[in-house]
């Protein structure tokens, strides 16, 4: 039994470890400036705990079988309570081992979230809402118009969808668009709103994750380094459609978004 | 402290009662108690896993006509893994370890012939029970069972328009998370006064079996934590049905003005939470109180470390409490505080780490009898060092930024909260059968049940983290939106195909449960040559545990292999042993 229950254990450990080495299912390509540090750490912190979980399940297997009771001419269990020195060794190695991991990877998360977006980002007021995502533009003003809960009515979508008040002056250029455009190489500094219930903005190749939560505004940024169409989902469960609440972030060059932008505040006057 | 209180004694040294009522049903025996907790939970588990079965069927086959319940539509899928995760934390690994493993044999394991409060021990279980039913309920009233999942944010949990089932399925199943808040705040004033004053003359703390230690800081952290949730409930109840605005910002729901406003989102996810995360623990530590005591018996060695596994087990609920913002970290909290929650979470991995030193360390040098409870605690080890490795991903925003909300984290807690919690509630119901019911179960069918659990869930949910490093987003009904999941897909196939043979092989347990009561090898007072108190008495116990014979304890728990004693175990309650310790 004892050979059994190692071979079971140590094939598991096997099958299990390689598809993490072949990354047959694995991280999309990252697009952005901040995914190269993420996925290098996602790899130091596999190489650290996938060690450890090799060689657990590797000496339980073992163990569960070179200790088997083979009979009763073998000597008797070691009758031992443990060892103090060994408790204190692996205590201190856990501590400095995790505490450590934790070190390295605080650094990642300071410079994304510790500092304001820079003062040249473009911003782009996302919200969500069932089950939809609308992406609203400042225009040449710069500013914002208000937005009015009670003016909100999805089935106009666009402006409406969102309550835009049109009586004030800032709304006027506001620009309301279903795809998220954004020019490359610039930092996109996100508002995240939320009209109903919680919502969360996943852009997975620009490791980007935030809630959008009603009656917050929250800020989070990211920079694209690479252009092309990326898949924008919802990851926090919210509703009936969560599943096919989902939109594309189209990233272009400077020239390419100024002439979308242009093209779209003509359309609109 | 330390000795028995004899006045309590006399009070429960009487003869049992005889009607069949009083004795089987509306029973103040611990005992009964004990497995009426089981049975509800054999209930809960069973109804839990065909929600599960469906919920694999749907993901893999989305059009299939079911007998019986026709096509599940997406929000049919949601309603069905929002009641699978309540029931099971619920109902199952919140009631089997506890409630009713931890009902019968604590008192007996500190020589007590009773808990503390047998009335309220009995309501703590009607309550329960009632919870279980209220729960269950959901599914038969107007619009369904809710689709918020077990977390159950609002608004989308507070707001009737949010979806279907948001009506009156959704305050059945608030208040039966009420309810089981009460019953578990009873039960663990009474495993906590049990414990500090019912020891029996010798039962020193440090001779506690690490089983009852593991009790003994559950019911802590319940005390704790299900406060906490039975007040967020209680808003929450307040919010969807009184007009209060506690969770519940101004919003609209398709457009219309829903009359709450000023309420905050946040404030149930840090209640739910501070409430959700110890959560994980008392399901585990029971668990892991009895995989120590399992992994000492069988290796026929003393417990590797003892000191160091109480003191870890009291660092985890301790470190429980100050960790539940890692759910958090996307959730538009100040950054800055995830910087703490991430310290102590990893922290908490260094006494979990130090369990699992000491489990190997018990085993080493060993005489490892495989018994089918053995198996189960070998078993445990695997998955929680599995289930534990993923832990410090997840507790660093950094890479929490790209699992957050995926099946990484579905992998992640299926592995150590699910199965390993589990695998401790087998362990725990192939090791006391013999005392519950007086007969052996059959190690044939317990190594299948064994293996095929242990290969067919581990092939359920090791692929669960490839799926989510991959970006795939739980509580997603259709794989057919997002185009990344369509490559997914094969995996999902994969998976559903382990849970049919994993489930089908839970049958094997469900049947030699009830032939082994029947029809099992008849179990002698002490089948496993085991040294707690339960394996003093008769089997199944008497109506006070020892027949009116008080015990009196001389030695540890875990004296096995003792150099020159006459048998390789010696009894709690055997004369005094003089230490010779050959491990320091």
């Amino acid at each position: 039994m004892g050979l059994v229950l190692l071979v079971v254990i140590w094939l598991i450990t096997f099958i299990s470890t390689y598809f993490f080495l072949a990354k047959t299912w694995w991280l999309p390509v990252g697009a952005s400036a901040a995914a190269a540090g993420i996925d290098h750490h996602f790899t130091t912190s596999y190489i650290i705990m996938g060690t450890v979980f090799v060689a657990a399940q590797l000496v339980l297997g073992f163990f569960a079988w070179q200790y088997r009771e083979r009979n009763a001419t073998t000597p008797q269990a070691l009758y031992s309570h443990g060892s103090n020195r060994l408790e204190i060794t692996w205590t201190i190695l856990t501590t400095v081992l995790f505490l450590g991991l934790n070190f390295m990877s605080s650094s990642i998360w300071a410079s994304e979230r510790f500092r304001p977006a820079v003062s040249d980002a473009l911003q782009v007021e996302v919200t969500g809402m069932q089950f939809q995502w609308y992406f609203r533009y400042a225009g040449p003003d710069g500013k914002f118009g208000a937005t009015k809960p009670q003016l909100e009515d999805p089935s106009g979508g666009g402006e409406s969808a969102l309550g835009v008040d049109p009586a004030d002056p800032a709304s006027k250029d506001d620009i309301v668009s279903a795809v998220m455009y954004v020019p490359v190489n610039r930092e996109i500094d996100v508002i995240l709103r939320a009209e109903d219930v919680i919502h969360s903005f996943f852009i997975p190749a620009m490791r980007f994750k935030q809630d959008a939560v009603p009656g917050l505004a929250i800020h989070m940024h990211f920079t694209p380094i690479a252009t092309g169409d990326y898949e924008v989902t919802c990851s926090q469960l919210c509703g009936l459609g969560h599943y096919k609440m989902h939109g594309i972030l189209r990233v272009v060059s400077q020239q390419d978004f100024d002439k979308w932008l242009a093209s779209k505040e003509a359309e609109k006057q | 402290m330390a000795t028995s209180d004899f006045a309590a004694h006399a009070v429960h040294a009487h003869a049992g009662p005889t009607s069949w009522i009083r004795k089987y049903v509306f029973s103040l025996d611990h005992k009964v108690i004990g497995i009426q907790y089981f049975f509800l939970a054999l209930t809960a588990v069973f109804v839990g896993m065909f929600l599960s079965l469906l919920m694999r069927i749907h993901l893999i086959w989305p059009a299939a006509n079911l007998p019986l319940f026709g096509e599940i539509k997406p929000e049919t899928y949601l309603t069905l893994l929002t009641m699978h995760g309540t029931i099971m934390v619920f109902f199952v690994l919140t009631t089997a370890p506890q409630g009713g493993f931890g009902n019968y044999f604590l008192p007996i394991q500190i020589g007590a012939p009773d808990m503390a409060f047998p009335v309220l021990n009995a309501l703590s279980f009607w309550v329960t029970a009632l919870a279980f039913v209220v729960m269950v309920s959901a599914f038969f009233v107007v619009g369904g069972a809710p689709l918020h999942g077990w977390t159950g944010y609002p608004p989308l949990s507070a707001l009737q328009g949010a979806g279907p089932g948001e009506g009156l399925g959704a305050d059945l199943w608030v208040i039966s998370i009420a309810l089981f808040c009460l019953g578990a705040l009873m039960s663990a004033l009474n495993f906590i006064t049990t414990t500090l004053d019912m020891r029996a003359k010798g039962m020193t703390l440090m001779r506690m079996p690490l089983t009852c230690w593991a009790w003994f800081i559950t019911a802590i952290l319940g005390l704790l934590a299900f406060g906490v949730l039975l007040s967020a409930g209680i808003l929450l109840l307040l919010d969807r049905n009184a007009g209060t605005s506690f969770f519940v910002p101004l919003v609209t729901i398709n457009g219309q003005l829903t009359g709450h406003k000023g309420g905050s989102p946040l404030l149930w996810q840090h209640l739910f939470w501070f409430f959700g995360h110890p959560e994980v623990y008392i399901a585990i530590l029971p668990a892991m109180g009895l995989c120590s005591q399992l992994l000492s018996v069988f290796s026929r060695k003393p417990i590797f470390g003892y000191k160091a596994m109480v003191y870890a087990m009291l660092s985890i609920g301790f470190l429980g409490f100050m960790v539940w913002g890692h759910h958090m970290f996307m959730s538009g909290m100040s950054p800055y505080t995830a910087f703490a929650f991430s310290i102590m979470t990893m922290a908490i991995g260094v006494p979990s780490a130090i369990k699992t030193f000491n489990w190997l360390g018990t085993i080493w040098r060993g005489h490892i009898r495989f018994t089918s409870p053995m198996l189960f605690a070998l078993g445990f080890v695997s998955l929680f060092v599995s289930g534990g490795i993923s832990g410090p991903f997840l507790a660093q925003p950094t890479l929490d930024i790209q699992l957050h909300d995926t099946y990484f984290v579905v992998g992640h807690f299926h592995l150590i909260m699910g199965v390993a919690s589990i695998f401790g509630i087998f362990a725990a119901t192939y090791y006391w059968f013999p005392k519950m019911f007086g007969r052996m179960m059959s190690e044939g069918m317990a190594r299948w049940h064994f293996f095929i659990t242990l290969i067919g869930t581990y092939a359920i949910f090791m692929p669960m983290h490839y799926l989510g490093m991959a970006g795939h987003l739980r509580r997603y009904s259709q794989l057919t939106e997002l185009s990344y999941l369509k490559d997914l897909v094969p995996l999902q196939q994969f998976m559903t195909y382990a849970a049919f043979v994993t489930i089908a092989g839970q049958f094997i347990f469900l049947f030699n449960l009830f032939w082994s009561m029947k029809f099992g090898k008849k179990a002698s007072d002490n089948p496993w040559e085991a040294t707690t108190l339960e394996w003093t008495t008769s089997t199944p116990p008497p109506h006070d545990n020892f027949a009116g014979h008080i015990p009196v304890v001389n030695n540890g728990p875990y004296e096995y292999s003792v150099p020159g004693a006459p048998r390789d175990f010696v009894m709690q309650t055997d004369p005094p042993l003089v230490k010779k310790d050959t491990g320091h």
